[in-house]
């Protein structure tokens, strides 16, 4: 896989704290690691060194130990997504309703692949397990957002909410 | 107590939640102080009614109206109609329920007619964050009744006398795997619930704990009691925020009063439960794979034996089960094994929980007695297929199981009867395929699954589900072969014998049954170059039926690769060797000319 480009680490002071005290709050109940980082993902939108470095400094663990857990974990990310995080359900009841060809509408409306954010940071698209709205396959997600019983036609005006 | 003369029950459930059902309660609350009537009735936010197709759906009691595809904009006209003035607003009830002035109870329905609601008997009943409600329905009865009535060993035979069987997908007797930890000797152990719910295309488990999450922090506590254990985990995927949000206020609630934490009801009995999130790996529902994850590490399985029941979570002696398989607990140790054991079939017993989607009209959450046939399934309760489609084949057991084809659709439900046909029960997702999926992309969409998620410990699911799904790619491109065929086949018995965990193991089963049942279409693929669902985008080709055409340029000039050329009002043509298969002008075609 080539390399993905991580943007600079702009971490604030006040994220910072946040972290040290989720942190300590998990410190000494077993199993800490992926609690904190849920918790610290939720802080910084990502994952990224200086993020692990942290939690295995905090948790005493070797940083190998943070970024083997980071990595095979799906819903930990080490790259920042955008602004508008687009989900498409790829669960096989979308999928047999037709979601694999919302999500290359998708792909092809923002000019990215799945895991990929558009350069302004305003778009990121992932394709995601069933998130248990089959009912309404085929669905998808704009961060909180759920938008179902969709037909490719529906994407352009979903982008258009969202100011694409 | 206060005096309410009216309930409004609003779906909450997931799917609901996602059409706008929340919207729909605050305009409740809204509309009814307009009318000044909000002391009178009430609006409860229920879990999922199971029929998610109607959704977003409110029932209004005591009439029982089912109100479906609410919107925002009825609320006022139900709430001034119905509520103030006492007429039913037609208009808005399901249609099935509207019978000449007359308005049908819920069960008469044919969606629910033939279901029976064991683990779902709360779901849409009772208002899952309010203890008082599931209290109200038995609720903690069977808790209160093994700890004071029943010992340990006592709990563990009713649960054998059942024959429940794990939900999770093996159908391991449920009694057993308690009788095993209970025997294995240590000052810890743990009970575990199993809220992965990894099958894509299934939301059993996740429409319990939004709906009735009580039932499994009571059936977890019995299994404590039972086995010895003090402490439980219920590891819930992090995809399922409702289900953690009304998980984690029902144990509050429970801690509240005294059914969880030191000395429950006065018996000596301590039990205390915490909820751990998965982060998106499917292994991490196989149970030791689970168990390690829940120790903080990456979720990879590891050999049994030793098996969970000696040595599990942090190495002491634990027992696993599914959210279901718990959900039913309670039910057995309150009306005893002999009534719980009346449904089902000899060596299945009780009910199972369906999550039924896919091509299929009344999509949404079943419960039915085990030995229902798939033909009542499809077509009774779930109304067969839209648009006037043929029924291909079902689906169950998620990229574990198989397929079962349209032949076959008197075969009872079972956990034994589906095995022997090359499927499996699974968890519970039950997706219903039409004349339009291809059978060789549905079996390459599990294999996709299957790759992504493999945790990489062991060679023959690494490795050999990824050649795997090579060989599917060129049936699927138009460069397999025959021998391919036959090579697939031999990889897929090698995989399932040789892999270390259930997920390798069962990888080969969507291709092996698809095999078994559609080989002609993989033939098809092959010799032909040809997919009769027109689903392999490398295999099709568009063509301009010329008695059709108008000869409008549309399509010529909607086609983003210039193929299509043809004069004004004389007939197209496309020229293969450019297009690309998007399909932009079939869809653009008014005239129907172009097909593929
Ligand atoms: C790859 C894999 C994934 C699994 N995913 C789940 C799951 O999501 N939910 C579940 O309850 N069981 C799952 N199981 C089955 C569990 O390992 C285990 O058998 C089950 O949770 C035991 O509970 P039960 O006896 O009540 O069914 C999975 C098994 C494998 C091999
Ligand atoms: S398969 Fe998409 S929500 Fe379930």
């Amino acid at each position: 896989m080539a390399e993905k480009k991580v943007p600079a680490f702009q971490g604030t002071k006040e994220q910072e704290a946040q972290l040290k005290e989720v942190i300590a709050k998990h410190k000494d109940s077993k199993g800490a690691l992926i609690p904190v980082l849920h918790e610290a993902q939720e802080i910084y939108g990502y994952l990224p060194v200086e993020v692990q470095t942290m939690i295995a400094e905090g948790l005493g663990l070797s940083l190998a130990d943070v970024y083997g857990v980071v990595t095979f974990y799906a819903q930990f990310s080490l790259y920042p997504k955008g602004q508008y995080r687009i989900a498409v359900c790829l669960g096989t009841a979308c999928y047999v309703k037709g979601s694999g060809d919302i999500l290359d509408k998708f792909k092809e409306r923002l000019g990215i692949d799945v895991g990929e954010c558009t350069e302004d940071g305003k778009f990121s698209l992932d394709a995601t397990r069933c998130i248990g709205a089959c009912g309404l396959a085929p669905v998808l997600t704009v961060n909180d957002d759920v938008y179902g019983r969709l037909t490719v036609d529906d994407v352009d005006g979903i982008l258009e909410k969202y100011g694409f | 107590m206060e005096l309410v003369r009216s309930h409004v029950l609003v779906c909450g459930g997931t799917g609901c939640t996602s059409s706008g059902s929340k919207q729909i309660i605050e305009e409740f609350e809204t509309q009814l102080k307009n009318f000044d009537i909000d002391k009178e009735v009430k609006v409860i936010q229920t879990g999922c009614f199971g029929f998610c197709a109607m959704g977003p759906i409110v029932i209004v009691y005591p009439e029982g109206s089912f109100y479906s595809m609410v919107q925002k904009e009825d609320v006022a006209e139900i709430v001034e109609q119905h509520l103030l003035k006492g007429k039913i607003v037609t208009r808005l009830l399901y249609k099935e329920t509207v019978e000449e002035d007359n308005v049908k109870s819920l069960n008469e329905i044919d969606f629910y007619k033939k279901q029976h609601r064991v683990a779902l008997r709360n779901c849409g009943v009772i208002d899952p964050e309010n203890i008082d409600e599931y209290i109200a329905c038995d609720g903690y009865k069977a808790l209160g009744k093994a700890l004071t009535e029943m010992t340990p060993q006592e709990v563990i035979q009713e649960v054998k006398d059942s024959g429940l069987r794990g939900r999770g997908g093996g159908g391991f007797p449920t009694g057993v795997k308690w009788d095993f930890a209970s025997k294995s000797v240590n000052d810890q152990k743990y009970v575990l619930c199993n809220a992965d719910e990894g099958d894509p295309g299934a939301f059993m488990d996740r429409s319990v704990l939004e709906g009735d999450p009580h039932s499994v922090i009571e059936a977890m506590a019995i299994a404590g009691y039972a086995i010895g254990a003090n402490q439980g985990y219920i590891y819930v995927r992090a995809e399922y925020p409702i289900a953690v949000h009304r998980l984690q206020v029902a144990i509050d609630q429970a801690r509240e009063y005294g059914i969880l934490g030191k000395n429950i009801f006065e018996t000596g009995f301590d039990f205390d439960l915490e909820i751990r999130l998965g982060a998106g790996a499917f292994v991490c529902g196989e149970e030791t794979a689970l168990m390690t994850s829940i120790e903080g590490r990456r979720g990879e399985p590891r050999p049994r034996p030793p098996f969970p029941a000696v040595k599990g979570l942090w190495d002491k002696p634990t027992i696993l089960n599914n959210v279901e398989t718990y959900a039913n607990i309670p039910v057995i140790l309150l009306n005893g094994a002999k009534e719980f054991a009346k449904l089902g079939t000899e060596t299945s017993k009780g009910t199972k929980v369906f999550a039924l989607g896919g091509k299929i009209n009344n999509t949404g959450l079943v419960e039915v007695p085990m030995g229902t046939t798939l033909r009542e399934v499809v077509y009774e309760i779930g109304g067969g297929i839209p648009n006037g489609k043929q029924f291909k084949a079902a689906q169950t057991g998620g990229p574990s199981g198989g397929c079962i084809p349209a032949d076959l659709i008197d075969t009872p439900i079972d956990y034994d009867s589906l095995i022997k046909i090359g499927s499996m029960m699974g968890s519970g997702g039950l997706i219903v395929m039409d004349e339009d999926t291809c059978m060789v992309d549905i079996a390459k969409f599990f294999l996709e699954f299957t790759v992504d998620e493999s945790c990489g410990k062991c060679v023959p699911c690494r490795i050999g589900t990824k050649r795997l799904l090579e060989l599917l790619n060129k049936i699927t491109d138009g460069t397999g072969t025959l021998e391919d065929i036959d090579e697939m086949e031999t990889l897929c018995n090698t995989i399932k014998s040789s892999a270390l965990c259930g997920l390798g193991q069962t990888a080969p089963n969507p291709v092996l049954s698809t095999l078994k049942y559609f080989r002609d279409e993989y033939v098809e693929h092959v010799v032909d170059k040809k997919c009769r669902a027109g689903v392999c985008k490398a295999l099709l080709s568009y063509k301009i039926d010329a008695d059709k055409c108008k000869g409008c340029t549309l399509c010529a000039r909607q086609c983003p690769v210039g193929a299509i050329s043809g004069k004004v009002k004389e007939a197209h043509i496309i020229d293969t060797t450019k297009c690309i298969k998007c399909g932009v002008c079939e869809s653009t075609c008014k005239f129907g000319a172009i097909s593929k």
